[in-house]
């Protein structure tokens, strides 16, 4: 097999001229699926079974399913129905950077939602007994307590579930999107040297993945200030 | 309503408390008045933590009565929160908020529950903690001090909210032995300002020194109530002079 650098070189530009949409598409829907996620965390822990029983079932199906036949129904499915249709969301569902972006909205949310439960989870109960003990109230603990110490508790699972929708903003390129991804498969298309082109699409997700893990790195460097003695 | 001095600032009668089919607490019935040391003793598991954690509903009892500070203790007890504003506790585990400096973990509850503004809290902060005697540790974070150090902030965070009774669950059972008496001299130093406390506690020489009656707890019951003198010198129960002579062989 011989490795035709000149076309590693020629193609890499081409790529990242996807990076953007990349980018788009992780950072709407790791921030959208974040706020899912709170949403669902709190559906899960109000102690109510009306409101923790459908956030359960909603996690349990979007964990439980491929997040490529998420992102299928969400673009070939939704626009079958007359109501999505004739919704408010229609404008967003109606492109498929819209579809991707809410199939992956949906899927990281439910993913996150456990995560954050596992860190709020993990707070000492004693504290909360000490915060309730001074007269705080639960929405208060919630805020001073809780909150710092099961987001601190978060992080590194957290920053593994960015790493993991980044890699899953490739599956956008399926439904016609000219991600990183996508471009690849096109150049692919023409020149059939797929070797050469995916592996540098590789390394420059590899490398994204580097920034991310850094990144939060830093974060949790900063949230875990108080644990050094 | 106008209360007399004498009048018990709290008061249990016939209190049960059930965790599923165990009974934790059976009958108990004890009169706290302003200014009195009570002091808890009792072997492991006969329901001295969950009694003085009715005291402020951390646990909820399954019958009986609890009034605390004129407020009837029940389901409908919507202002719970307000009702422990005026408790203050001291955990075994002192139980500070890991995230917050010493002084952050002092001015919490004063700034959100009393609504304090900014710079009379953090005074106050530092009063209390000049009061425990670290003034010098304000700035640190809890895991930066020592157990004893660290029950001691524990101890000013609840005093900072100018409590009517402090409730302290074994508060030295936690600490190396070279820092128990840093901790019992606080609250010593407490009892003698006249504070209300219900002290779980196995140190002796405290309940000595400070205890205005000594409750013995076995089983779930309040097996004896005497004064410190007639408890340790004269005890009636057998079960009472088995556990005294089990904790003073040590
Ligand atoms: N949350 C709980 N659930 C079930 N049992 C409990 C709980 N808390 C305490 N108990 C039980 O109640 C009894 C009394 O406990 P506790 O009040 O902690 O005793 P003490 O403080 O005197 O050691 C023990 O047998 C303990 O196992
Ligand atoms: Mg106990």
């Amino acid at each position: 097999m011989s490795f035709d650098v000149a076309l590693i070189v020629d193609s890499i530009p081409k790529m990242l001229m996807g990076l953007g949409l990349t980018l788009q598409l992780l950072i709407l829907s790791a921030v959208l699926g974040l706020l899912l996620a709170t949403v669902l965390l709190l559906m899960r822990i109000s102690g109510k079974w009306y409101l923790d029983l459908p956030a359960q079932a909603y996690i349990y199906v979007f964990r439980g399913t491929p997040i490529l036949v998420q992102i299928f129904i969400v673009y070939y499915g939704f626009p079958q129905l007359g109501f999505i249709r004739d919704s408010f969301l229609w404008p967003i569902l109606r492109e498929p950077f819209g579809c991707a972006v809410v199939a992956l909205s949906l899927n990281t949310g439910a993913y996150v939602s456990e995560i954050l439960r596992g860190g709020v989870l993990g707070v000492d109960r004693g504290l909360h007994e000490a915060g309730s003990a001074l007269g705080l109230s639960a929405h208060q603990r919630f805020i001073y307590i809780t909150t710092p110490l099961a987001v601190r508790l978060a992080i590194p699972a957290y920053s593994n579930d960015v790493v993991s929708l980044m890699k899953s903003t490739a599956l956008a390129s399926t439904i016609t999107l000219l991600d990183m991804m996508g471009i690849a498969r096109t150049i692919v298309a023409e020149t059939y040297a797929p070797y050469e082109i995916f592996i540098s699409l590789a390394v420059i997700y590899l490398i994204m993945t580097w920034f991310i893990q850094k990144a939060f790195g830093v974060f949790e460097r900063f949230m875990s200030r108080h644990e050094r003695q | 309503m106008s209360a007399n001095v004498t009048d018990p600032i709290i008061v249990l009668e016939n209190v049960d408390k059930f965790f599923g089919p165990f009974q934790a607490l059976k009958n108990v019935s004890l009169s706290v008045r302003k200014g009195e040391k009570i002091v808890v003793c009792g072997p492991s598991g006969s329901g001295k933590s969950t009694m003085i954690r009715c005291i402020n509903r951390l646990e909820e009892h399954n019958s009986g009565t609890i009034i605390v500070n004129g407020h009837e203790l029940t389901d409908k007890t919507n202002d719970i929160d307000a009702v422990r504003s005026e408790i203050g506790m001291v955990f075994q585990s002192f139980n500070l908020f890991p995230h917050m400096t010493v002084l952050r973990n002092l001015m919490l509850a004063p700034r959100l529950v009393r609504k304090t503004n900014k710079v009379e809290a953090e005074a106050l902060a530092r009063q209390y903690l000049e009061r425990v005697r670290i003034p010098e540790q304000a700035d640190k974070y809890p895991i930066q001090l020592s157990g004893g150090q660290q029950q001691r902030v524990a101890i000013a965070r609840a005093l900072c909210m100018k409590p009517e009774v402090m409730l302290f669950d074994e508060p030295t059972s936690a600490l190396d032995p070279e820092m128990i008496s840093e901790v019992l001299d606080v609250m010593v130093d407490l009892a003698r300002e006249g504070m209300t406390m219900i002290c779980v506690t196995h140190e002796m020489g405290f309940a000595r020194s400070v205890a205005d009656k000594v409750v013995f707890m076995d089983g779930g019951e309040i097996v004896e109530v005497a004064g410190p003198t007639e408890f340790f010198e004269s005890p009636r129960n057998e079960r009472t002079k088995l556990f005294l002579s089990q904790i003073l062989a040590h």
